[in-house]
């Protein structure tokens, strides 16, 4: 017993130690820098033959330009939903870059002495490893040299391509399939043709439809049955070029009994101008199998008086398919001027589980509506969502949420808790539950809390010595810790300093 | 699609109705009132009313519930019998009784009372002053924001009769409003006004089955330091359709509580809009609900929002529904704290007890808060009978029937907890422990 509790006070005064370093020494946006390089762009706007040209530089077969087009005529029939608690100006579609790409990957480079150096720099300044570095500038033989590094392979998106997927050799031999979308577009057309789409349909909403129509990349993951991917996967998404929309589409399919767990992560410069990012992510799992997708999402957030950042509009879907299918989606959401996002979970199997865990920051001018929903379909299946929201400066933060019990669902469980913290008299948090249940034998649990830091809390740190925001990042450490403790290590510490860092400036 | 089968093949073939907007249509079959002392706010009513138009089925705040029964052409109704409600005979009261929406003053007790203004809005309206001309659609009207509530606004246009009650003392006497209802058809409007005057009191009771289809709305306005007590019991006939608004203003260290128990009604909605204005004011809403779908549909939605515009203000939401036998329960509940609002304690508790398959409970608990020296929170919980409270019961010699019944009376509790009056809450008691008993096999 005594053991434990020295373990456990020795991580907290390491989070402690780091938490305050952090503060110290950070700006308020770490990644706000650029790259200055030579971009190709397709011409502003959107239309059809954008759609197309998309397509042709991916080199995509017939049938994928098709599905596009036919996703981009749906798009043009929609209206932009409104619903939620966010307040921006009025988004000119026709005003954006919808492909980007640096010049120096038209070809492929063979060696790194052939790389863009600036391409080179921008992972470098990035913290990305040199010799995954190597691999992600795309120098083709690099993965044959014996990895000691830490294993988590990457696959980099650099606003709209894909410049590298590390670990592919060690990977296939697993019989992993981890690659960029547009190369498995080509490569694996029958289990993209299968899976794409069967989550997240072309119809879904009004950003799902436009990315279905101008996604340029994206990660694809296929794990065979029975396989337990040897390594965590990881995806970096860049946005470097000015006035450039990305539009990346995430494919992951756990066929039966197999595991995975991936990580997501995002930066961009500092810019005046708002920048539009509308993702999806589609997760397909069989019988058996589990898939862990854990995202940092630390986009440019905008400035104190709320001047440009990311407009980050995302739909994210796991479907538990089979049996037993298992999903935890863990968040950590403190970039972005507005975050529109909810991933969710379709408990179709019988016994299948998600699980919803999220931080969600909001300082300065930031604005998020962020939540999740677990629609239950199948027999005994169980749900569990811990939303942590701060907010902090004239933020708003909305947690809104959806745990729906079929008729049939009959014997499921949910627990839901949303907590809201406060900091400072401008700020708003919000809750919006939904909460549908249609069996008698199903419970469903909702607990909520608003409130601010505790005083006493601050008082006791205060008087042990630390200033007033050591003393806030540490009582806010502590507010998130239940969902800090579900991310994979490689994220938690970071994710901890992030929680610091986002807060900044907003005390006193 | 289930529910409006059956209430179709329950209800038959409405009123054919003429050609044009389901809002001129409506209007085509109400009888306006020209309005004395309100017919600037019913002018006002009416030109709002046409900008906002009616609330359709794709409207949010209309989400679990489809507005369309409120609106639609009067369907002959089910057999029923007039009965004249029972509850808090005993207690001394000053009764108004209302038939069919209308004022029955033979059956009424005399307009007067200690600490008491009374009259009726039919009389009052003939002349052009009025004390509550500074109230008539003025808190409805505050009401609208940020949400619509059009059916609000048709009653402030359309009400025909209501009470005006203005109290200027500790009234130890409540004034009950019963309804009963004659006609199988009546479509009636009702609106009540009340304001309670700085460190005044009243109960208010209403009870009784209004009409085959009502719309009443209250606005009450309790000012500095006044007490305000609601119960309200809607044992409606079963195939009764009604929406209600209760639009309340509660003024520094003033108390609004109100309660509602509704028992069986096919469609019904309850609307409460508090607006807390002065600071250290308590709000209190509360509601037990027993649905039994058996006899024909039943939908019960009730939808609250509450704001904190002081500061040291407490507000409660408690809700309670049973249901069974493909009832639908719905609750939508929001706590709004204004900016400046500070040490705001708001706490909302909505819960769904299911019998059995089939019935449904469907909830949105919102919060929004824009102050951050606050508690607020709120729960909801779905389930089935506690099994082991059951086996507990069970194995200490209660039979099946009575321990449902105590089981049910304990899941309401807190809800009846809100009545502060004892007599009055063992009355309500009384009547939920007889129905539920009646219905135990059911």
């Amino acid at each position: 017993m005594a053991v434990e509790i020295s373990d456990e006070i020795e991580v907290r005064e390491g989070v402690d130690r780091e938490t305050v370093e952090t503060v110290q020494n950070m700006g308020s946006y770490k990644y706000g820098w650029d790259t200055e390089i030579e971009m190709e762009y397709a011409p502003k706007g959107v239309n059809e033959d954008i759609v197309r040209l998309i397509s042709a530089k991916n080199e995509e077969p017939e049938w994928m330009t098709e599905w596009r087009l036919q996703a981009f005529r749906r798009w043009q029939t929609m209206t932009e939903p409104k619903w939620a608690m966010l307040n921006y100006p009025e988004i000119d579609y026709q005003d954006q870059y919808y492909y980007a790409r640096p010049k120096s990957m038209e070809v492929k480079p063979k060696s790194l002495d052939e790389v863009d150096p600036k391409l080179l720099a921008t992972y470098e300044k990035l913290g990305i490893p040199l010799k995954e570095q190597m691999l992600l500038a795309g120098v083709e033989g690099a993965d044959e040299t014996p990895a000691e590094a830490r294993k988590v392979a990457v696959d980099a998106v650099f606003d709209s391509v894909s410049v590298g997927t590390t670990f592919k050799d060690e990977l296939a031999k697993a019989g992993v399939i981890f690659c960029s979308i547009s190369e498995a577009i080509r490569e694996h057309p029958e289990l993209v043709k299968k899976y794409l789409g069967s989550v997240v349909p072309q119809s879904d909403n009004f950003f799902a439809t436009l990315n279905s129509a101008v996604f340029s990349d994206g990660s694809f993951v296929y794990i065979p049955p029975g396989t337990r991917c040897p390594m965590e996967l990881s995806t970096y998404f860049r946005i470097n070029a000015e006035n450039t929309g990305q539009f990346e589409r995430t494919l992951i399919i756990a066929d039966k009994g197999s595991y995975v767990s991936y990580l997501e992560g995002c930066t961009a410069p500092k810019r005046d101008v708002a920048q539009l990012h509308a993702a999806v992510v589609e997760i397909v799992i069989l019988e058996d199998a589990e898939v862990k997708y854990s995202t940092v999402q630390n986009w440019f957030p905008g400035d104190e008086e709320g001047k440009g950042g990311i407009y980050n509009f995302v739909t994210k879907r796991a479907d538990c398919r089979e049996a037993r299918a298992k999903v935890m989606w863990t968040q950590v959401e403190t970039g972005s001027a507005i975050t529109w996002k909810y991933p969710s979970c379709i408990l179709r199997g019988e016994e299948s589980q998600g699980e919803f865990y999220s931080i969600a920051i909001a300082n300065n001018m930031q604005q998020a509506d962020t939540g999740t929903k677990m629609i239950h379909l199948g027999k005994n299946t169980r749900s569990r969502i811990v939303s942590k929201g701060i907010s902090a400066g004239k933020a708003q933060n909305t947690y809104r949420g959806l745990v729906s019990m079929h008729p049939k669902a009959t014997n499921s469980r949910n627990y839901t808790q949303c907590d809201s913290l406060l900091i400072g008299d401008q700020c708003g948090a919000h809750t919006v539950p939904y909460i549908e249940v249609k069996n008698t034998s199903s419970r469903v649990e909702h607990e909520a809390t608003t409130s601010k830091v505790d005083d006493d809390q601050l008082f006791y740190c205060r008087a042990r010595g630390m200033d007033e925001e050591e003393a806030v990042a540490l009582v806010v450490n502590g507010f998130c810790r239940e969902v800090l403790q579900a991310l994979p290590m490689e994220f938690a510490m970071e994710a901890q300093s992030l929680v610091a860092i986002s807060l900044e400036g907003s005390v006193g | 699609m289930a529910d409006t089968a059956i209430l179709a093949a329950q209800t038959p073939a409405a009123k054919a109705r003429p050609a044009g907007t389901a809002l001129e249509a409506r209007l085509a079959e109400l009888d306006l009132p020209k309005g004395g002392f309100t017919a600037a706010a019913r002018t006002d009513a009416a030109a709002r009313l046409n900008a906002m138009g009616l609330p359709g089925k794709r409207d949010e705040y209309w989400r679990y519930t489809d507005p369309a029964a409120f609106n639609d052409p009067v369907a002959q109704p089910l057999a029923f019998t007039s009965r004249q409600s029972t509850l808090f005979d005993d207690i001394e009261q000053l009764k108004l009784v209302f038939v069919d929406g209308r004022f029955d003053a033979a059956a009424s007790d005399a307009l007067e009372g200690e600490g008491l203004e009374v009259s009726t809005l039919a009389a009052a309206d003939a002349s052009g002053d009025h004390w509550a001309s500074d109230l008539y659609g003025k808190l409805e009207t505050a009401g609208q924001n940020p949400v619509k509530r059009p059916f609000a606004v048709l009653n402030t246009l359309a009400a025909n009769d209501g009470v005006l009650i203005r109290v200027t003392g500790k009234v130890s006497r409540p004034v009950h409003i019963l309804y009963r209802r004659e006609a199988e058809d009546a479509d009636v409007i009702i609106r009540h006004v009340i304001r309670l005057e700085e460190g005044s009191e009243l109960t208010l009771l209403e009870t009784g089955g209004i009409a085959a289809r009502s719309n009443v709305a209250i606005e009450v306005e309790v000012n500095k330091e006044a007490r305000f007590h609601h119960i309200a019991s809607k044992r409606a006939d079963d195939a009764k359709i009604g929406i209600a608004h209760i639009f309340a203003r509660v003024g520094e260290g003033a108390l609004f509580k109100s309660f509602t128990l509704s028992v069986n009604g096919s469609m019904m909605r309850n609307e409460g809009v508090i607006e807390i204005l002065g600071d250290d004011a308590v709000a209190h809403i509360a509601a037990a609900v027993l649905g039994d779908g058996t006899e024909g549909r039943f939908h019960h939605d009730d939808t609250v929002f509450i704001t904190h515009a002081a500061e040291r203000c407490e507000s409660r939401q408690v809700f309670k529904k049973v249901l069974k036998n493909g009832a639908d329960g719905i609750f939508q509940g929001k706590i709004l704290v204004k900016p400046g609002a500070q040490k705001t304690d708001g706490y909302q508790i909505s819960q769904g007890l299911l019998l059995d398959e089939g019935s449904q409970f469907l909830a949105k608990p919102e919060l929004e808060i824009y102050a951050d020296d606050v508690k607020c929170s709120h729960g909801s919980t779905t389930g089935a009978l506690d099994e082991t409270a059951m086996f507990y019961l069970r194995s200490r010699g209660v039979p099946k029937e009575q321990a449902v019944v105590l089981l049910v009376l304990s899941f309401l509790a807190d809800a009846l907890e809100e009545i502060e009056d004892d007599r009055l809450r063992g009355d309500i008691l009384t009547r939920l422990d007889e129905w539920l008993t009646s219905r135990a096999s059911a």
